[in-house]
């Protein structure tokens, strides 16, 4: 048990790393660009703003727990 | 070649060299502190480790449908890219000590020599596990990097010709200094990995999702400029920031 939690761990700092709210912000920037895709409306201009915006706020969170 | 496949071949490149110079200094200090012996059994077993992990990923990612493997490979691109590209902008504005080989060195040598010696099998077993450990660590960042830019690219041995260049560049010079290469350009390095990831991570997962880039590949041209300007303007704005807030 105490193996599998460790490889777990592992493998949460390996992908996720620091800040875990970049990877939920990330998922939520993929899933609105789906969504205008499905609805035949250009998308790709969603991500790259949608990352520059959580590459700043994991800055600043960075920066006030430092 | 390809704007894509040379964008490939340079990340694999960029990435694999930035995590070989990072081992290179642990299998250093292992061999120099606790013998040669020990330290090069423990690269070989880390090795034939990552050559089991290749061989049981590499060609099961190539039975994935395209678009849902890009849409996988490149959300964790973009998660683990965020994470580079976040700590290279913190050095780079003065939030983050720059990442040292040196010191890291002396520290890993320091606690090499320290350690008490447990031989098995006529092997120093500190030593092999310390150039154990390390090389498998940054060995499955290189796997996971080759593997999934190779794999949602399409070519799996582009981007291992790029991550094998870097190993032996890496290699044929530690061999000739047996010293950690300090004057490698590192922090520089690494952001530029970040920036790599976080554009082919935006490119991909973006695509996975559905959405058609305007021009196809050449449009990575366009989102690395983007990142790499947004980049540039966040270094600034915290340098200026952090330079603000310390008192005169």
């Amino acid at each position: 048990m105490r193996r599998l939690e460790a490889f777990g761990r592992f493998w949460w700092d390996f992908v996720i790393g620091d800040d875990w709210l970049v990877a939920v912000l990330v998922g939520a920037g993929i899933g609105a660009t789906a969504i205008l895709a499905a609805a035949h409306v250009a998308a790709w201009w969603l991500l790259p703003l949608a990352v520059l915006l959580v590459l700043w706020i994991s800055l600043r969170r960075a920066i006030r727990s430092a | 070649m390809s704007t894509g496949n040379a964008f490939l071949v340079l990340s694999a490149f960029l990435a694999s060299g930035v995590e070989m110079v990072e081992a290179l200094t642990i299998v250093l200090a292992a061999g120099l502190a606790r013998g040669w012996r020990s330290a090069l059994a423990g690269l070989g077993a880390a090795t034939l480790a990552l050559a089991v992990v290749i061989a049981a990923l590499g060609p099961a990612l190539t039975h994935i449908p395209l678009q849902a493997l890009r849409l996988v490979v490149g959300a964790l691109l973009l998660v683990f890219g965020l994470q580079w590209l976040r700590k290279a902008i913190l050095r780079a504005s003065g939030y983050k000590d720059l990442h040292d080989e040196d010191a890291i060195f002396a520290r890993e040598l320091a606690e090499a020599r320290g350690a008490a010696s447990v031989e098995r099998a006529g092997i120093d077993w500190y030593g092999f596990t310390l150039a154990f450990k390390g090389v498998l660590l940054e060995g499955l960042e290189v796997v996971f990097i080759v593997l999934t830019f190779g794999s949602a690219q399409g070519s799996i041995p582009l981007a291992a010709a790029g991550a094998g260049g870097a190993l032996v560049l890496v290699a044929g010079v530690g061999v000739a200094v047996r010293a950690p290469l300090a004057r490698v350009p590192e922090n520089a390095m690494k952001f530029a990995v970040g920036v790599m990831l976080t554009t082919f991570g935006i490119f991909w997962s973006a695509e996975g999702a559905g959405a058609h880039w305007p021009g196809s590949d050449a449009s990575l041209l366009g989102v690395l400029g983007f990142v790499v300007l947004s980049s540039f303007l966040l270094v600034r704005l915290l340098r200026r920031e952090r330079l603000e807030t310390v008192p005169a």
